[in-house]
């Protein structure tokens, strides 16, 4: 027990071994870089599997695919956008519908490695405490940037958008945006923990809308198994998830139906008692996916 | 205090929590709102030395239409364009192209166009002669090679749209007396912007520079009428007819047009008469 207080995770580790105790985030990490990959080896190869970046991209000549949040502000700014991009926005909002709007940012948003690093670093050096902000502020942001594009008539939050800014940096040159990728890095190590993309992200925010009914989920076949050891809390990007379906508030079922569950798998990997795993289904009823875990 | 008393002061004190943390969470982000909206609005101005793709919806519209995907940028085959970087004075992430650098060398097919997926770049545009990514403007009459009296002429032969966007207009040169100079001149009607004049351009600095066309291009008032315009469009002249230009001359002098004053006038030549010969008639 002592060891799990030290490090979150610990104790899944001597249980299952390192490597089934960082599965879902090793997976994590391949989707994130291999989906930057499949974006670099144009410019840097001239491999042209994957055009544009995460706003629009269009893979081998025949799969666009739109970011929605961007596609919105831009109509709110009184555009209208060409064929192509309408069917990548189908396709990108069928996709989240179905896998939660937030995995967006645990699997592919290339911000998460810098803050999920910024988090890490944090926990090793044991640095604590910060201001509190409500969670809900993102959603405050996130309308502000509708309000404000309107008003101006231009998408205004992709002056700023870091997002999108690391992610165009690394595939059209970077210029000075790595300064605000470095000055996110610093407020998520020093100011605020998760502070980014648990408090401020109006992109995450974005996507949590089209998580409420999202089919993958992480469930809990085995809550009752729980031992509180709180690893999964000290790994949780967006803690205030967890509880209502692990300890049953007001009768929840065993699967987390938090919008901003990031889906990043983290807490499965750190449970020694195997108390998550992924399922489909948005009810609590629902089956889990695979694997003979025992039936909820 | 009764229970209830107690619930009322328990629920106001949290509505009033409500409220002070809801008018704090607003003002936070108004407070970046306004920040960012500034920004934004400031950025709707293009710098001189940026210039926009063939097709680029009007730099108010571009912001808003533009979602920065780089499409444009990839399917360039000359590799011109980039995307704004946040340190750059435009909308971040916007594509332009810079002509001293590189030149836009206006492909029939225009694929920069055919690549956007929102239509910041017009995809009505299919004729790239139709394009107006800027106008040429000759910037430093002190430096360009034409007017100091060479034959440069390099703006005007590289220029795709030969002889129609930029002609060269002979001049007398004033200086020497007996040449002419051959002054390029932009005629923003066939002017795409591509930038190749500003690019080949032989001074250190351009001396024939594209600027945005909100930039280099006047707009004489609605009112004002080309006489020449419309009376050719007429047919004939629509204010009275020129009175016949009489000089009046020393006796024995004779102007000639280009040669000054000469002696010995035509026959029955236009003689001095004490009063000009505006007077003698009924011809004012």
């Amino acid at each position: 027990m002592s060891r799990s207080l030290l490090r979150p995770g610990a104790e899944a580790v001597q249980g299952k071994g390192w490597l089934a105790a960082h599965k879902w985030l090793l997976l994590r990490r391949f989707s994130q870089l291999g989906i930057l990959a499949l974006f670099l080896v144009g410019p840097w190869f001239g491999w042209w599997i994957v055009k544009g970046n995460l706003a629009y991209s269009y893979t081998l000549s025949t799969l666009p695919l739109t970011d929605p949040y961007v596609l919105l502000q831009s109509l709110l700014a009184g555009q209208w956008p060409e064929k192509l991009a309408w069917i990548g926005v189908a396709i990108v909002l069928l996709f989240y519908l179905a896998v939660g709007g937030r995995s967006f940012c645990a699997w592919v948003c290339p911000l998460n490695m810098v803050t999920d690093a910024a988090a890490w670093l944090r926990s090793r050096l044991g640095i604590k405490g910060g201001p509190h902000v409500s969670r809900s502020v993102r959603y405050w942001i996130l309308g502000m940037t509708f309000v404000v594009g309107a008003l101006i008539g231009t998408i205004a939050w992709e002056m700023l958008n870091p997002v999108s800014m690391l992610h165009r940096g690394l595939i059209f040159g970077m210029g000075l945006a790595w300064l605000v990728v470095l000055s996110i890095f610093l407020f998520d190590l020093f100011v605020m923990r998760h502070g980014w993309c648990g408090h401020f992200c109006p992109v995450g925010a974005f996507y949590s809308l089209l998580g409420k009914g999202a089919l993958l989920r992480v469930r809990l076949p085995q809550r009752d198994a729980c031992n509180d050891c709180m690893d999964c809390f000290a790994v949780c990007p967006e803690q205030q998830v967890i509880r209502t379906a692990l300890k049953a508030v007001g009768g929840a079922g065993p699967v987390i139906l938090e919008a901003n569950c990031t889906n990043c798998g983290r807490c499965i990997d750190v449970c020694s008692k195997e108390v998550f795993r992924f399922g489909l289904g948005a009810t609590a009823a629902a089956p889990v996916c695979s694997g003979s875990g025992v039936a909820p | 205090m009764s229970d209830k008393a107690q619930t009322t002061t328990v629920a106001s004190g949290k509505r009033r929590q409500f409220l002070v943390d809801s008018a704090r969470l607003a003002c936070g982000v108004g407070l970046l709102g306004v920040g960012m909206g500034f920004y934004a609005e400031h950025a709707k101005a293009l710098p001189p030395a940026a210039l926009r793709p063939p097709g680029a919806l009007p730099e108010s519209e571009l912001a808003a239409a533009c979602i920065r995907c780089g499409l444009c940028v990839r399917d360039c085959p000359f590799d011109i364009l980039h995307l704004a970087r946040p340190e750059e004075p435009m909308a971040t992430g916007t594509p332009y192209f810079v002509a001293r650098q590189r030149p836009c060398e206006m492909c029939e097919d225009i694929p920069c166009v055919v690549a956007c997926p929102t239509g910041a770049l017009d995809h009505s545009l299919t004729d790239i002669n139709k394009a107006q990514m800027g106008l040429a403007v000759l910037v430093d009459q002190e430096t360009c090679l034409n007017y100091l009296g060479m034959r440069c002429d390099i703006c005007y032969r590289v220029c795709p749209v030969l002889d129609k966007a930029i002609t060269l207009d002979p001049q007398t040169n004033q200086r020497t007396g007996h040449h002419t100079l051959f002054i390029p001149v932009v005629h923003s009607d066939y002017c795409t912007g591509c930038g190749k004049c500003e690019k080949a351009c032989p001074t250190e600095v351009a001396s024939i520079k594209v600027f945005p066309r909100y930039m280099a291009k006047g707009q004489l008032s609605e009112h004002y009428r080309l006489g020449w315009v419309e009376k050719e469009k007429a047919g004939h002249s629509l204010v009275a007819p020129d009175i016949e230009h009489h000089f009046n001359m020393p006796e024995g002098m004779h102007y000639e047009l280009g040669k000054g004053l000469q002696q010995a006038p035509p026959a029955g030549g236009e003689a001095g008469d004490a009063v000009p010969r505006a007077f003698q008639e009924d011809q004012l």
